[in-house]
């Protein structure tokens, strides 16, 4: 999304173009947001904190003589009398998705100026977000009721319990954190506070732009990205 | 980013995009769901599992996180370092299978040699 075309340097597509801005006088990815390059490097050391715990994950699982928990009986919901396997995680991850792509058309919206659009889109990424990490609560509180602990839990393998509240505990954070600042940025946009050039933030003197909502879409996006993985292993495998 | 050298107008794309996006997402996630509906078994499982999972995180990277449009050194920055954890994943599979071996020798056969 970044423009290639800046002051004194049109970047050239593909390698050379890489070569050229990586070894640009001053700095590197002349043009992008700095809060954007910033985002991009948070959310890759994060990606190396999520990957430690599934690999984390993968080696527990292997390496336990005791049979592993068969996640879709252990997460099955009865609906209707019927036991349906995996069906609050179906519906987590389909409810995750919807912001997702709310969220990318906020983006869309912001760029454009389209003050309501924008907003109102936020507002309904922080309402999915928002049922994401209710129905976890409710995911949570059904399997400790069920007697799944950190060190044991009655349908196997006593590593499944840590593993699960570790990973999908941390995964919920990102959520809960990412919920906080939509609901932040949908009134900052609503407000207007990026019309009319912007006005000044919180502890900042600089003024704000809509690519802030890129940044937070990043954000957003890759917590739906890692639950993508979590659905994978965690809950399919 | 065609037909214009505005800088607000280059950095948005066609609705059309996001919405097709969106709507494959949603079909890719409904395709790994019935692979644990149908209780597919084994390989089949898993390369399905993996294959939807990877799709679905190309998508969202590619157009919702606008990795498709960014520039090459953005790009390039962000996959590289995934090549370490590839490594480490082959390291620590190695791993619990020897856990698992010396864990299954200790444990049934005996260690008080």
């Amino acid at each position: 999304m970044s423009d290639p075309k800046i002051e004194g340097l049109e970047l050239k597509p593909g390698f050379k173009g890489m070569a050229s801005d990586t070894a640009s006088d001053q700095t590197m990815f002349k043009g992008v947001h700095w809060g954007k390059a910033m985002m991009w490097i948070f959310l890759l050391s994060d990606t190396f904190v999520f990957s430690c715990f599934l690999i984390s994950y993968m080696k527990g699982r292997g390496s336990t003589p005791v049979e592993w928990p068969n996640p879709s009986e252990v997460f099955a919901l009865n609906a209707f009398g019927v036991p349906v396997p995996l069906l609050l995680i179906a519906i987590m991850t389909f409810v995750l998705i919807t912001s997702s792509g709310t969220m990318a058309l906020a983006v869309k919206y912001g760029y454009e100026k389209n003050r309501k659009m924008c907003g109102w889109l936020i507002m309904a990424t922080a309402v999915g977000g928002l049922t994401f990490v209710g129905m976890q609560a409710f995911e949570w509180s059904k399997l400790i009721h069920e007697g799944v602990r950190p060190w044991e839990n009655p349908f196997g393998a006593a590593q499944f319990g840590s593993f699960f509240f570790m990973i999908t505990g941390f995964h919920g954070t990102h959520v809960s954190i990412g919920v906080i600042f939509l609901f932040i940025y949908a009134y900052k946009v609503l407000a207007g506070h990026y019309e009319n050039g912007g006005k000044k933030g919180w502890f900042t003197t600089m003024r704000g732009d809509y690519v802030e909502i890129e940044i937070l879409g990043l954000y957003w996006h890759f917590v739906d990205l890692v639950w993508v993985f979590i659905f994978a292993f965690f809950y399919l495998w | 980013m065609t037909d214009t050298n505005n800088k607000e107008q280059a950095s948005t794309h066609k609705i059309g995009i996001y919405l097709w996006i969106w709507v494959l997402l949603f079909v890719l996630s409904f395709f790994s769901y019935m692979v644990d509906w149908y209780q597919f078994q084994g390989m089949l499982r898993w390369s399905l599992i993996l294959f939807f999972m990877f799709l679905k995180a190309g998508l969202i990277m590619a157009f919702f996180m606008h990795l498709f449009w960014e520039r090459y050194a953005l790009v390039n920055v962000l996959l590289w370092p995934m090549t370490a954890i590839a490594c480490f994943i082959f390291l620590m599979a190695a791993e619990f299978k020897y856990t698992l071996f010396s864990r299954l020798f200790y444990f049934f056969v005996g260690g008080g040699v």
